[in-house]
């Protein structure tokens, strides 16, 4: 399984890079840890003519706390955030979630930025963002807008992301002492893409809660976030799940995803940062 | 009596023990030598396109434009290449009945499974191959495909080959005694299930592949092979390709896990080796992943409607069943595709008394990947049949299920006799190693557990199997129909100057330990020290004549061999040594490198000795003809099969709202007779019952409709990895066979034959409470909720 | 023809000028371009763990890596931990343990071994099975790799 032959370009500056995307349209992607897109070009599912690598991009790098948020560069990796004090002490839920994405060899290459332009509906960054209330900068030759994560994610590896747009940076609000987060993600086997799961965040009754695994775009449920600030009994809060379309595979069936969600969010709840 | 019976009387220096393998030093440093690792002056690579269709005619192929393309050497079709090899059928004749067609290496007009090679390109790289293989267009006229094996015998099935007329492969009914009265009988209740087995497959980490190479001047082919049979390999090549047999060598050396996947006959393999030979140099095919997936063979797809009769007293007094099972759309060659439902039928109840017993087996081609032997074959659908009823039968009737088992498993002084399908058996051990498995696990405590689990709403299960092997198999397997597969194996053990052993065996190493029990048994009963033993396996040039290592049979029969010759050059080396010290052989013992006197007082250095044989001959007397090399072959000739027993549990918890099942451990006793090396062979049963749980728990390859596999990567077709597997408690009785000095039986296939029927105990077990029963595997989270709902509904 | 582009970096403690295909992977360039065989490929897709080795001191899916990315990069492979003597204490335990049946499967567990081991990891089963679970072996069913692991901690920690 060997990718199909394509051009190499590791551009130095942002602004490089954005050329060099906008010029080649449709024929060039971009590389951030290749952890997603290199398989994808081993089974010759996508054959880019150009690959543009970001590694080479300084405005792409580095964790800032500022005074409300924290700026994670997009070509941050997964074992970067994992080790980051400042992303341990802000934003928990990401530190939580983190153990249960792939494997040491696969973080020690994937990027945040990597994760949220590709929108696999069953990794656990993108509902984390959602749950986050996250924001993606992206930058393209328009010049920068800001991107709401509640916004960003379209469909199944679709983002609203224009194809000559980068994803530069995320910014995160920087959790307060009376945040909780939860986070339940079921797979048979550690590590694997999510059957279900959920990221949960609570501040002054005021949940967010945004599932992964279920659907085509990590999905939250503005009924069932209202439900949660009132009650957490089961025929309260299961129901609203029915308004989740959830897909079916050879994993499991649409009718065993509803259930699995139910169960990733009453074991998230149980199991609240305090 | 110093004859071979004796080598035992005294504990045996290196026989018994748990010596580190010396193969894992070269392994750990990164200096194996596995195929893809083969690199030859002007070798080429090649890929393949293969077929989208699960059964459509070719109408036509343009390989025009990837001719031009950079790199590429040379381009074939199925029709180029049928002028330069001859079909096979995989057909043998003690399987009477068994059909099968002609099967080209390369698809020539009709495309009959989804990966069936349909073109071959050759390039200065893999890379550039896979390129010119994106350049190639096939035109294919589908055709309905057989997909169905339930409704592969209806009368508007598709049938894959017309002449046959219907798609059945092969059918065997067996009866023995009266079924139908002993089910009658008053008293007796009936358990009923029918069981599904998925099909899956090995996966081998090292998927395969193999390098061949053709020198024209002395019409020599070289395959440089990943597999268990070199010499049948030997056979097939130069059959197929029109090549004396002593013009084609097949050099295995590492082998990165086979399993049984790569003993059988792949069409892009011989297809390797017709090109090489046609383009004069060295061609390389590695098969990829997605290519490992659609055409490694599969196995154990299997549909049961079985039934068991048993009284209330706990008499089993019959089992009756039926198996449909759905192959490829040919019967491997040559070992052909219906071995695993033979086993089905021959094994299913081998443990017990039974006095009746009806089976009927049927083989139905189907449009899928090639079904053949994976590690166990047959073993764990049979286990699983009867041991699944038994269970079943024991909640029916109220009684504890190792209760059960005592009351009609065959008595371990009651050997030899046959099982009601006329398997002969003897140097069983089936109570004992019951007993000695309740213990291990602690059975009483696991049961209080279980209790005190279930008042808090966890629910676990404990499942239990008792089981038989097939080890050490007779010429009865294979070569009584037909088959140029060796069943009897050769070891040389040489004495060189230095004095150390050079041993070289038919037997072949694929990371069980071939090597190092050789050396263990050369070393234990010659008398060197273990590190003075070298061993040659795995090439047909320079070993034996022989078998290679499947149906575990390496220790058993290889171990024989060596044993043998080992101890034949010991008695010519100290008839040499009797004369120069002029002593006789009965005073005289070697030791540690050297002839010694009995009570061990060093004489002569071995490595004295075979100077003076070698280099100044002029010492010794002139009739004194010494041979210090001894060659001895060895078959099992009183019985067809060497079967060995088990007795294995499995402990697990269900998470009733997920359906997820964790196996929390596993406890295994094995009876294979003599151990050579109890490492080795722990961890055997180790990999076997892992891999066990994968079939039980995880492993299945799914098909659309149209006869695509859906799961053909690591990410979707699952497999055991570390997080979710048990660690497993082992021990032993050793009852040896007598059918050999050695007295070992095998044991590389026992945990996979046994741990799905335990596994699949373990949840009913768990399930019971909540009335809920799972007969499917793999058991899936999906189909454990659904049998809790169905349990739900009947409450 | 295929593009290509050079490359310069250290490989097992030796500075390589190579040129090399730029859709060559890093694994792939590794066994073919150096001849370093040591490392294997299970799948190409990132999940098997064959190929894991080490780049700039952290674990990585030789597959997943095109070879031009590790232009610059330290890289150390099978061959390197052995050479050098960094996995002498694994490679004792291996052995003894028979923590390898077939071998293919070793190179890439080793690896995830070594970064468990140099992270400070604990002796603790549950947590040695997680981290080696991205690494598939079919031969050993995994005990006798915790084993070993565990074995060398307690030993480094004694």
């Amino acid at each position: 399984m060997k990718a199909p032959d394509f051009e190499y370009a590791r551009p130095e500056t942002l602004a490089d890079a954005i050329a060099l995307l906008g010029a080649h349209g449709a024929d060039a992607m971009a590389l951030a840890g290749g952890q997603s897109l290199i398989p994808m070009m081993n089974f010759r599912v996508a054959a880019p003519e150009i690959l543009i690598d970001l590694d080479g991009l300084a405005d792409l790098k580095g964790i800032q706390k500022n005074d409300n948020t924290l700026t994670i560069g997009a070509m941050t990796r997964y074992v970067e955030l994992m080790h980051n004090a400042d992303v341990q002490a802000c934003a928990p839920l990401i530190s939580m979630a983190l153990p249960h994405v792939a494997h040491d060899a696969i973080r020690n290459r994937g990027t945040l930025g990597g994760s949220l332009a590709l929108a696999d509906p069953a990794a656990e960054m993108p509902a984390v963002m959602r749950t986050l209330d996250a924001t993606v900068n992206l930058s393209g030759p328009q010049g920068s807008r800001a991107v709401k994560a509640d916004d960003f994610f379209a469909g199944y590896y679709e983002t609203t992301r224009a194809d000559d747009e980068l994803i530069v940076s995320i910014d995160i609000p920087i959790a307060g002492p009376e945040h909780r987060f939860g986070f339940h993600e079921i797979t048979q086997r550690h590590g694997d893409y999510a059957l279900a799961g959920v990221a949960i965040s609570v501040v002054s009754n005021a949940w967010r809660v945004c599932f992964f695994g279920v659907c085509d775009h990590p999905v939250r449920l503005p009924d069932l976030e209202t439900a949660l600030a009132q009650s957490h009994q089961d025929d309260h809060l299961l129901p609203h799940l029915d308004q989740i379309d959830f897909n079916g595979d050879l994993k499991a069936s649409a009718a065993t995803r509803k259930r699995l969600a139910g169960v990733a969010l009453k074991r998230a709840l149980g199991g609240m940062t305090v | 009596m110093t004859g071979p019976a004796t080598i035992f009387d005294q504990p045996n220096r290196y026989i018994g023990q748990p010596e580190p393998r010396a193969d894992t030093r070269r392994l750990l440093q990164g200096r194996g030598r596995f195929v893809d690792d083969v690199s030859l002056p002007r070798m080429v690579h090649a890929a393949f396109v293969r077929s989208p269709h699960a059964h459509a005619k070719i109408t036509s192929i343009d390989t025009s434009d990837a001719r031009s393309m950079p790199g590429v050497i040379a381009i074939f079709t199925g029709a180029d290449l049928a002028e330069h090899v001859t079909p096979y059928v995989g057909v043998l004749s003690h399987l009477a009945g068994l059909r099968s067609a002609e099967q080209y290496p390369i698809a020539v007009d009709t495309v009959r499974w989804q990966g069936e090679p349909v073109v071959m390109v050759v390039a200065q790289s893999r890379a550039l191959a896979e390129d010119a293989c994106d350049a190639i267009f096939v035109d294919y006229d589908p055709l309905p495909a057989a997909l169905d094996a339930e409704h592969a015998l209806d009368a508007d099935a598709p049938v894959i080959h017309p002449s046959f007329g219907n798609n059945l492969a092969w059918e065997r009914t067996v009866d023995v005694g009266d079924i139908d009265a002993a089910f009658a009988a008053e008293g007796v209740k009936i358990v009923e299930r029918e069981f599904r087995f998925g099909r899956h497959t090995g996966v081998t980490l090292e998927t395969r592949g193999t390098v061949c190479d053709f020198d024209p001047s002395q019409d020599q082919l070289t395959v440089h092979y990943s597999g268990q049979a070199p010499h049948m390999m030997q056979v097939i090549f130069a059959k197929h390709l029109g090549l004396a047999e002593e013009n084609v060598r097949v050099i295995s050396n590492d082998v990165g896990g086979s399993f049984g996947i790569k003993i059988h006959t792949y069409g892009d393999e011989i297809a390797t080796a017709v090109v090489a030979k046609i383009l004069r140099r060295p061609v390389k095919f590695i098969a990829d992943r997605f290519e490992s997936f659609v055409t490694d063979i599969h196995a154990r797809d299997h549909v049961v409607q079985a039934r068991m009769g048993v009284t209330q007293e706990g008499k089993i007094v019959g089992i009756d069943f039926d198996d449909l099972t759905g192959i490829g759309p040919f019967s491997m060659y040559p070992r052909t595709s219906a071995i695993e439902c033979n086993q089905v039928l021959n094994l299913t109840g081998a443990p017990y008394v039974l006095e009746n017993y009806r089976a009927r087996g049927r083989v139905v081609f189907q449009n899928k990947t090639l079904m053949c032997q994976y590690r166990a074959v047959g073993h764990p659908i049979a286990m699983a049949i009867c041991d699944g009823l038994l269970e079943d039968a024991a909640r029916l009737i109220g009684m504890d299920p190792v209760e059960l088992r005592r009351k009609n498993l065959m008595r371990d002084d009651s050997y030899p006799r046959a099982s009601a399908t006329g398997m002969k058996l003897d140097d069983l051990s089936h109570h004992k190693a019951l007993h000695k498995l309740t213990e291990i696990m602690d059975y009483d405590a696991l049961r209080a557990d279980q209790a005190a689990s279930r008042s808090k709403g966890i629910y676990r299960g404990i499942g239990f199997v008792s089981m038989v092997e097939v080890t050490n198999p007779s010429p009865m397997f294979y070569g009584v129909g037909g088959a140029a597969i060796a069943s009897q194996d050769g070891a040389t053990v040489r004495l060189d100057a230095g004095g150390a052993l050079h041993v070289s065996s038919s037997i072949t190493e694929q990371g069980q330990g071939t090597n190092a029990i050789l050396a263990q048994i050369a070393a234990g009963v010659f008398g060197v020290d273990l590190d003075r033993v070298k061993v040659t396996t795995g090439d047909t040039a320079t070993t034996p004549y022989g078998g290679g290592t499947w149906a575990s049979r390496g220790a058993g029969i290889g171990g024989e061999a060596m044993l043998q010759a080992a101890h034949a050059l010991r008695d010519q080396v100290l008839d040499v040594a009797a004369v120069m010290l002029q002593s006789t052989r009965d005073a005289l013992d070697i030791r540690g490198g050297a002839v010694t006197d009995l009570s061990g007082q060093v004489r002569l250095t071995l490595a004295d000795l075979a100077r003076t044989v070698y280099y100044r001959g002029n010492e010794l007397p002139s009739d004194l003809n010494p041979e210090l090399i001894a060659t001895r072959h060895y078959r099992v000739t009183d019985f067809p099969f060497v079967f060995t027993n088990g007795a294995m549990a499995a402990h697990v918890e269900v998470d009733t709202e997920t359906g997820f099942v964790k196996v929390l451990h596993f406890w295994a006793v094995e009876d294979c007779g003599r151990v050579i090396n109890p490492l080795l062979v722990d961890e055997q049963i180790r990999g076997g019952v892992i891999q066990g749980i994968g079939g039980a728990l995880y492993e299945e390859c799914h098909y659309s409709l149209d006869g695509q596999m859906l799961n053909a990567s690591m990410a979707d077709y699952m497999v055991p990895m570390a997080a979710e597997m048990p660690d497993i408690t082992i021990a032993h009785v050793e009852t040896p066979t007598k059918t050999s000095v050695l007295g070992a039986k095998g044991a590389g296939e026992a945990g996979t034959g046994g741990a799905p029927a335990a596994v699949l105990n373990a949840v009913n077990d768990a399930l019971s409470p909540l009335r809920a029963s799972i007969w499917q595997m793999p058991m899936t989270p999906e189909r454990v909720l659904a049998a809790l709902d169905k349990g739900q509904k009947t409450n | 023809m295929t593009k290509t582009t050079e490359i310069t970096l250290t490989v097992n403690d030796e500075t390589i000028h190579a040129t090399v295909p730029v859709r060559q992977n890093l694994v792939d360039f590794l066994r073919h371009g150096l001849h370093l065989t040591g490392s294997h490929v299970g799948c190409e897709h990132g999940v098997c763990g064959a190929c894991t080795l080490m780049v700039n001191g952290q674990t990585v899916r030789g597959c997943l890596m095109l070879a031009v990315q590790a232009n610059g990069a330290t890289v150390q492979t099978i061959e390197g931990y052995a050479d050098s003597g960094r996995s002498a204490a694994l490679q004792e335990a291996f052995a003894k343990r028979n923590a390898l049946q077939c071998g293919f499967c070793t190179p890439g567990m080793l690896a995830s071994a070594l970064g468990y081991i140099d992270a400070g990891g604990a002796a603790d089963r549950v947590a040695i099975r997680e981290h080696i679970s991205g690494n598939y072996c079919r031969c050993t069913g995994y005990q006798s790799i915790v084993d070993a692991i565990i074995d060398v901690i307690e030993e480094t920690n004694a």
